[in-house]
């Protein structure tokens, strides 16, 4: 497919302006000025309409087919949530209308929101409050990395500058800790896939300034010594950090704060629905409990008799956010939050569990299960046995793309081989997983008889496997 | 639920195939004391009354006044055409194209994002996007950190004070000294932005000499409409540019989600946070996208990657693509000029008011009334005037001074009932 | 460069002598293991380097790897090659596939590191 720029044609164009009702001014001196146009495309509205439709027909998403990649919870995106945003109440309001008291009248219902929903995701989580400033899940985790140091900075923990995280564990969550200005010191885990109590007690010195772990872990199993991993780190006055990309796993059936959990992100592009858009934009809201608040980032939305207003939290670490972080992907989690309520919240966890289990039974004879435990949102099998008639992870991956199913997560985490980590999320019907199942069952035939037929999938996509190490050597990444 | 399909029948069928008796048989691994006691959780609504709450919310909500307010945020025109495409759910409901071979659209629209903004600001090498203007700083000065090995990050005084609060809040815990001026000693970079935040228009190529003499780099911030008629980063000598790419097609929204855009220098490129996508080619020889210079970032590198950036604002990205794809070249000088000059006519229109820029403004600028321009934004809401941001309350002025953003909305009747108002109510 | 005259470390890297240099390169396993490599970022000449300082960095399609200085030293030279053929390490990882000479170096440091005999009972232990 042509690029947009071999499209372009001098002198076509897309939109045009009204008269200018005010006289033309050159008030700008040549040498601000730029010496030639940017070299945009010159297109009429088709054209753009055109390229950009079939573009999007190059693409998958979940309103094409089923999404199960692992660790990400690519559930549906209902529509009423796309609405709520698009309202020009929310749309079309101006940020700086929080920026001073004199316009605070005029974003009340904005304010409300941002309070609500603050409200009802520390609720969740068991947590005292949360900030919705954090703009995506990684920024998040930063920023509970820096609420963890300005704690222990405040309490005079100079020599706290470690944080602990499993070898399981996404790999935002030791780069956070650096980028906020920590050491990492990372902790095997187990056969069981558990993170391996001793390695973690030995790690444990009094430099810990938080542990971070993500529960159910990325082997989709619960971590079983939750609470003697709290009770360690809090022993030496270490904070235990929650990474919420598996919240889906127990919303409902426990809170991050019953477990010890002292500060958290939520994706709300995960469990609250709002939609992945390629890869952004998510949201990453932060939750604290009591002790961390007063370090919230500010200023945070109050309820006062006259209305919403602002304010700053005394020891606040500032402003990660320029305002309320990705507010319209808020408005699209509160909207899916109320609609579910108090049971429907509760089932989501449940039928999530539920697909999970189902896949995990329908495949566990054909490939190989990570783990013995009991998987919880998400399965992980390893295709070991696979890769020794020659079919890796990645051919049943790109194999599935032929069956009209998007690919679930591969070779993540690093700490299982040959990797292929399944989370079907409670959208999917029992129809779509059944499937799923049977392509990967014959996937599973096909890679002893039919082995080379897998290693040059996918051929029904409009590109097939493309060379990464060209693209890398020649690192063509514009074309100018 | 509509969203979860499972009926009673199906979850019978399939606890039957698991092995268990209940959903809750598959909650065994939670230890028993740590289930969930209680929540103080509202009860679930229709989507009809979801609907009708969040219309509720939205219309206690004052967007549709006459606004002058800017400040990094600007209330430009979104063609139609933007959002119908971005809204096509084959973008917004797939994920990060990690199977390029059915994620070509993602990855081209990421190309061709690239390519635009390399060509908008003159440099070599884009991101796939940050998240903000903001944050794009923050990622700007620890990259000149890496580059040069130096600590020291100079901020100008043009640059968004919002900006220099979240690189403070980001970098407290970092071994760097964040300082005031423009002098590159021993600096990792020197930041600064155009036009300044109070929307003096200057040329900061003389700083990237100086910059370049003492090892230091040139960041530039930008604002992306400003472009169709100014300077660019790039004829600037800057080595890395960033902007708040909002005003390319994206809502005001309250506050997000925006769009981080950063273009550097082809040396630096590997040092640069954030997604890439490269052209390659397939084993038949077709051409496709797929990410690139992977091992740059936290999946693969993880303590050690170049910034902890995992998602981004791709969909903001491709909104950008499209609104510059729907402007074109002189698209894109017509809404530059049509803003200044409006702009400059409303600066003409407040003649009675001192002017605090001290040199020439593109689309906004700062005037020092004489009253509290808090008092005087009070009063114009009643006349459904959002007449600008008070300089006190974002630390950049005194209790006086009052910032302006005009932009192509603005008809002149709009400038001169402001002018007049301001005149009255300030002067009165 | 012989790989029955190098001297090796458990961090797969191999040094050998060049006169009054030492030749740093990584091993046949090493550049086996990292698969394609797209890109070798090397030190400034005249950085002096501890033994396991971060050295250089390697970099394929799916990892990251940094070289660390076998033994302690000064960069005497780099191999400027690698800068458009990064591929070299992939076809030559003994030869024209070095990554930077080191002078001035710790001997000690160098004669405690593995021999090729000793390499290869190491390797062995590791895969298992």
């Amino acid at each position: 497919m042509q690029l947009i720029f071999d499209k372009s044609r001098p002198g076509r164009r897309a939109i045009t302006w009204d008269n200018l009702d005010v006289t033309e001014k050159t008030g700008l001196p040549a040498e601000c000025l730029r010496m030639v146009p940017p070299a945009l495309p010159e297109l009429g509205e088709l054209d753009v309409v055109r390229h950009f439709t079939r573009l999007s027909q190059r693409n998958v998403g979940i309103d094409d087919t089923f999404y199960p990649l692992g660790s990400c919870t690519m559930k549906y995106n209902p529509k009423i949530a796309e609405v709520a945003a698009a309202q020009p109440g929310f749309a079309g309001l101006h940020p700086h209308l929080s920026s001073s008291e004199s316009y605070w009248e005029t974003c009340q219902g904005a304010l409300e929101l941002v309070y609500e929903l603050e409200r009802l995701l520390a609720e969740i989580a068991g947590m005292e409050a949360s900030s919705l400033q954090p703009i995506a899940g990684a920024h998040g985790e930063l920023t509970g990395a820096l609420l963890m140091a300005a704690y222990h900075r405040d309490r005079g923990h100079a020599h706290k500058d470690t944080i602990i995280v499993p070898d399981s564990a996404h790999g935002t969550n030791p780069a956070s800790a650096v980028v906020a200005g920590f050491k990492v010191v990372e902790v095997p885990s187990d056969a069981n896939g558990q993170i391996n109590l001793d390695k973690f007690r030995a790690a444990m010195t009094d430099n810990v300034a938080g542990i971070m772990l993500t529960c159910p872990n990325t082997h989709g199993l619960f971590e079983e010594q939750v609470q003697e991993i709290a009770k360690a780190a809090h022993a030496v006055d270490a904070l235990l950090y929650y990474d919420g990309a598996n919240l889906n796993a127990i919303i409902g059936q426990c809170r991050p704060g019953d477990l010890g959990f002292d500060v958290m992100h939520y994706n709300l592009h995960k469990t609250f629905a709002t939609p992945h858009g390629m890869g952004g934009p998510g949201c990453g809201p932060v939750g604290v409990a009591k002790r961390l608040v007063p370090y919230l980032p500010g200023p945070r939305v109050v309820k006062r008799d006259a209305g919403f207003a602002l304010v700053i939290p005394e020891k606040s670490i500032g402003r990660v956010a320029a305002f309320f972080g990705n507010f319209l992907i808020a408005v699209r989690a509160y909207a899916y939050l109320r609609y579910y309520g108090d049971e429907g919240l509760k089932d989501i966890s449940r039928v999530a569990v539920l697909n999970a289990n189902y896949i995990h039974a329908r495949l566990k004879e054909a490939f190989k299960p990570a783990f013995d435990g009991r998987f919880m949102h998400e399965c992980l099998f390893s295709a070991v046995p696979q890769a020794e008639h020659g079919v890796h992870a990645m051919d049943i991956a790109k194999a599935l793309l032929d069956y009209g199913f998007h690919a679930p997560t591969v070779y993540f985490p690093l700490t299982v081989k040959e990797c292929l980590m399944i989370e079907p999320t409670e959208t999917e019907s029992k129809e779509t997983l059944d499937q799923f199942c049977d392509a990967m069952l014959d996937i599973a035939e096909r890679a002893i008889h039919d082995p080379e037929a897998l290693q040059t999938a996918p051929t029904s996509t409009p590109v097939g496997r493309l060379d990464e190490v060209r693209a890398a050597r020649e690192l063509n990444c514009a074309c100018l | 639920m509509s969203w979860i399909p499972a009926t009673d029948a199906d979850r019978q069928e399939m606890l039957e195939v698991i092995g268990v008796d209940s959903i809750d048989d598959l909650f065994t691994s939670i230890p028993p004391s740590l289930r969930m006691k209680g929540w103080n959780m509202p009860p679930g609504m229709s989507e009809m009354n979801v609907r009708r709450h969040l219309s509720e919310l939205a219309a206690r909500n004052q967007a549709g006044a006459v606004s002058f307010l800017g400040g990094g945020y600007y209330d430009h025109y979104i063609p139609a055409a933007v959002d119908a495409l971005s809204s096509r759910s084959e973008f917004y409901t797939a994920y990060t194209p990690y199977q390029p071979e059915c994620s070509q659209g993602t990855l081209q629209s990421i190309y061709e994002y690239q390519s635009v903004m390399c060509r908008l600001t003159g440099l070599d090498y884009a991101n796939a996007s940050l998240y903000d203007g903001g944050t794009a700083v923050f990622e700007a000065a620890m990259m000149a950190m890496r580059i040069t090995r130096r600590r020291r990050i100079v901020v100008h005084k043009s640059v968004n004070p919002r900006y220099r609060e979240m690189l403070a809040t980001h970098s407290a815990h970092v071994d760097a000294e964040i300082v005031n001026g423009k002098d590159p000693k021993d600096a990792a970079c020197v930041i600064v932005q155009n036009p300044g935040f109070l929307g003096t228009v200057r040329d900061f190529g003389y700083l990237s000499e100086r910059c370049r003499a003492a090892g230091a780099l040139l960041v530039v911030v930008f604002y992306p409409i400003s472009l169709g008629l100014l300077k660019t980063p790039g004829e600037m000598g800057a080595d890395i540019s960033v902007a708040e790419g909002q005003s390319l097609g994206l809502p005001l929204g309250f506050g997000g989600p925006y769009l981080g855009v950063m273009t550097v220098r082809k040396e630096h490129v590997r040092k640069m946070p954030g997604r890439i996508a490269g052209m390659t080619y397939d084993r038949e020889g077709r051409r496709g996208f797929v990410l690139t210079l992977q091992a740059r970032e936290q999946h693969i590198r993880r303590e050690k990657a170049m910034s902890n950036i995992c998602s981004n604002q791709a969909l903001c990205a491709l909104r950008a693509l499209i609104y510059l794809s729907l402007l074109g070249p002189s698209g894109l000088r017509e809404v530059a000029a049509a803003c200044h000059a409006k702009a400059e006519h409303l600066k003409q229109q407040l003649a009675f008011a001192e002017t605090l820029n001290n040199g020439p403004t593109f689309n906004e600028f700062a005037v020092r009334l004489k009253k509290d321009a808090r008092q005087v934004v009070r009063i114009l809401l009643q006349r459904g005037i959002h007449a600008g941001l008070p300089l006190a309350d974002v630390g950049a002025g005194e209790a006086n001074d009052l910032l302006i953003a005009v932009t192509e909305k603005r008809t002149r009747a709009e400038l001169d009932a402001l002018a007049q108002a301001l005149e009255e109510v300030s002067c009165s | 460069m012989q790989p029955a005259n190098l001297k090796y470390t458990r961090d797969h890297e191999w040094i050998g002598q060049d006169g009054a240099q030492y030749v740093v390169g990584i091993t046949e396993f090493a550049q086996n293991q990292l698969g394609d490599i797209t890109y070798v970022e090397l030190p400034q000449v005249g950085r002096q380097v501890q033994q396991h300082e971060e050295t250089a960095v390697v970099e394929s399609v799916k990892a990251a790897s940094d070289i660390y200085a076998p033994v302690a030293g000064t960069v005497a030279a780099v191999n400027e090659a690698l800068e458009s053929k990064p591929e070299l390490v992939n076809k030559d990882p003994y030869g024209a596939g070095w990554f930077f000479k080191l002078e001035d170096i710790e001997t000690s440091q160098l004669s405690a590191l593995m021999d090729e005999a000793a390499y290869r009972t190491f390797l062995a232990e590791e895969s298992h």
